[in-house]
């Protein structure tokens, strides 16, 4: 690649200890117990690109989202943005220049704003915090400035969170995040607790926002029409791993991991009415204690004796022995 | 015509509040037949849950009926008193809720809450009550029901629980199901197995449900009809695939426009502008009518009532032949 990218993930792994206490063991008896939350994940995002995750209930998602935007370190791996590693202690003042360009949108937009400040406080906050602008007068005219950017009212500053609805609300989350003047957004689920006539709002906000400000996005769902709609490149992950990276149009014309084309089988669809779709099989395992070889194994209908024992590497954007082996044909969606 | 399994005529239901009475439904009618799925789509705020919650009788103070009847199989059910409503629920119409971990009892085993439904409803004795147990957790596809039958909720996990909660609404085998956004709360795969067994449910035992939820997705994949709400009214209803494909009512056709497809590349959603308004705040005429974008002087003041339009039944006044307007929009 000639452009290089703008955010850099190297083999990400965490891990989280979830052995019961230190006294139960003892009396209980019982090993500690570790859970492998992202195991070795590794994308690279360009500048003014979307990026999507998307996987189902602890595929390990939002854990990664977590370590890049740097509110969970890292058990192993590296983050990498704009040249600059999110790990290491020397770039101390480098990397706190670069936090100010990291924002991130979460899923709740009633949890993620402070109930008891009012909202040109809220998206304020940053600007005080990172001293971006000196005096009362200014800061007041960018909040302005970045509410009615968001499609709200300057004058809505004066309200507190509980007057908006949640659409509403979730574009004050996108003002907070913009007021840093960030250039890489971290979206969790930004659209998941909205209406769907609402979450159509904030994905064409979030649209027309990148356009204006070349912003770059990491975008989480867990709902594939959305990432489709939003993402150039897609990963989809599958118990801490990804299965399969590819550019939106190809992953959805073509799937080539056994797991993406069951996912895409399972999407209930508005266009398709009355289709016969092939039943999915079994549920996502227990993550701490995951199948060996290929975690997709037992559910896989393509699974053999390799798949059971070793782990298939990511090879071409998709990590799956069948499809390395050319036993299972790369064909349009099942 | 057969008699349908449930009738509902001109259903309101308002709840009081020191601001006022807030109607939460507010004159709705449909028809759900033997073995057909109904889907309800809206909003939130539109009024699809209280629906559900009035057909079944668990509206609670300050909420209240305030109008129209509910009939199951032509049996009066709105004004029964709350013993006899009491037993009808659960042996004559099942209910699923979104969550299925606070619908069942978190400190008594499966087998437990299933042979008590059953043996309510019916006169079984309690071995004859455990076997059908089994035999619905397994038509509901839990593998190995015999050992699993005594396991607690939290054994299983989120598919398999709200498995175990449709089995519980089939205990008395009902006529009538409804189920709130049952796989709201489930991911996309175990989603599909979910809605693909009620489907067969309601083909194989001719039950008739009410599917109530946001996905239109959903509603596309499981219900024969589907009505479209809108601030406690219905803008629209008719047969699944005329609504999806080619729906009337200015809201629909917004709804259908918002959702990101898999199929197809748009650069831009189509944008409903605004949002539902409050209960407290529904504009007079037409409650779409700030949002819609075909308003005219009509949709202010009058409030449209539903129209036969091929398939569908509107509530528009673009589609009154008597309106000027009607061609506009074709």
């Amino acid at each position: 690649m000639t452009e290089r990218s703008y955010v850099e993930v190297k083999d990400l792994r965490r891990v989280f200890d979830v052995s019961k206490p230190w006294l139960n063991r003892v009396l209980e008896g019982g090993e500690k117990q570790y859970l492998k939350a992202v195991d070795g994940v590794s994308f690279s995002i360009a500048k003014g690109e979307t990026f999507a995750l998307v996987g189902e209930s602890g595929s390990g998602k939002s854990t990664v989202a977590r370590m890049v935007v740097g509110l969970l370190p890292p058990t192993d791996g590296e983050v990498v943005i704009d040249g600059v590693s999110m790990s290491s202690k020397a770039a101390f003042a480098e990397r706190q220049r670069l936090r100010r360009r990291i924002q991130m949108i979460f899923q709740d937009p009633y949890a993620s704003l402070n109930p008891r400040w009012q909202v040109d406080r809220i998206v304020a906050e940053p600007i005080r915090a990172f001293r971006l602008i000196e005096g009362e007068k200014e800061i007041t005219a960018r909040v302005g400035e970045l509410l009615s950017l968001v499609g709200l009212h300057p004058a809505d500053g004066k309200k507190y969170p509980h007057e908006f609805s949640g659409g509403q609300r979730q574009r004050i989350a996108i003002a907070r995040a913009l007021a840093s003047n960030a250039e890489f957004i971290v979206c969790d689920e930004p659209t998941s607790a909205l209406d769907v006539s609402v979450q159509a709002q904030i994905l064409n906000l979030m649209r027309d926002l990148q356009d204006r400000l070349g912003l770059t996005y990491l975008f989480i769902s867990h709902n594939l029409a959305v990432v489709r709609h939003m993402a150039s490149r897609i990963g989809v992950m599958y118990l801490g791993r990804i299965v399969e990276i590819s550019n939106g149009r190809e992953l959805f014309a073509q799937p080539k991991h056994p797991y993406t084309r069951m996912l895409l089988d399972a999407v209930p669809d508005v266009g398709m009415t009355g289709r016969q779709r092939i039943p999915v099989r079994g549920e996502i395992p227990n993550p701490i204690n995951p199948p060996t070889g290929c975690t997709f194994n037992p559910r896989c209908p393509f699974a053999n004796e390799r798949c059971r024992a070793e782990i298939p590497p990511l090879l071409q954007g998709v990590a799956c022995h069948a499809v390395h082996e050319g036993r299972l044909a790369i064909g349009a969606a099942a | 015509m057969t008699q349908p399994v449930l009738s509902v005529r001109d259903l309101r239901v308002e709840f009081v509040t020191r601001r006022g009475i807030l109607k939460a439904i507010d004159g709705i009618s449909f028809d759900i037949g033997k073995g057909e799925v109904l889907g309800v789509v809206g909003e939130s705020g539109a009024g699809k849950s209280v629906t559900g919650s009035a057909v079944i009788g668990l509206i609670d103070p300050p909420g209240r009926i305030a109008g129209g009847e509910i009939l199951l199989s032509g049996m009066r059910i709105d004004n029964l008193p709350p013993e006899e409503m009491r037993r009808v629920r659960g042996k004559r119409i099942g209910m699923i809720f979104q969550d299925p971990l606070t619908s069942l009892n978190p400190l008594y085993r499966v087998s437990e809450q299933l042979v008590e439904t059953i043996r309510t409803h019916t006169n079984l004795s309690a071995s004859a009550a455990r076997k059908r147990a089994i035999d619905l957790l397994a038509e509901v596809g839990i593998p190995a029901p015999e050992r699993r039958i005594d396991s607690y909720p939290h054994e299983f996990s989120g598919g398999m629980r709200q498995r175990v909660v449709i089995a519980l609404a089939l205990c008395a085998e009902p006529e009538l199901i409804i189920a709130d956004e049952p796989t709201t709360a489930l991911d996309v795969s175990v989603q599909a197995q979910i809605i693909a067994l009620l489907k067969k449910l309601g083909r194989e035992h001719g039950t008739a449900i009410m599917l109530v939820t946001h996905d239109m997705g959903v509603i596309a994949e499981t219900a024969d009809r589907v009505a479209v709400m809108y601030a406690g009214r219905i803008a629209e209803i008719g047969p699944v695939r005329d609504v999806v494909q080619n729906p009337l009512h200015p809201y629909a056709k917004g709804l259908m426009g918002a959702i990101p497809s898999l199929e197809s590349d748009t650069d831009r959603l189509v944008q409903i502008p605004g949002s539902m308004p409050r209960l407290s705040a529904i504009p007079p005429g037409c409650p779409f009518n700030p949002r819609c974008p075909y308003v005219f002087d009509r949709c202010r003041v009058e409030r449209p009532e539903p129209i036969q339009h091929s398939e569908h039944r509107v509530a528009c006044h673009l589609y009154d032949q008597s309106s000027v307007r009607s061609e506009a929009v074709a």
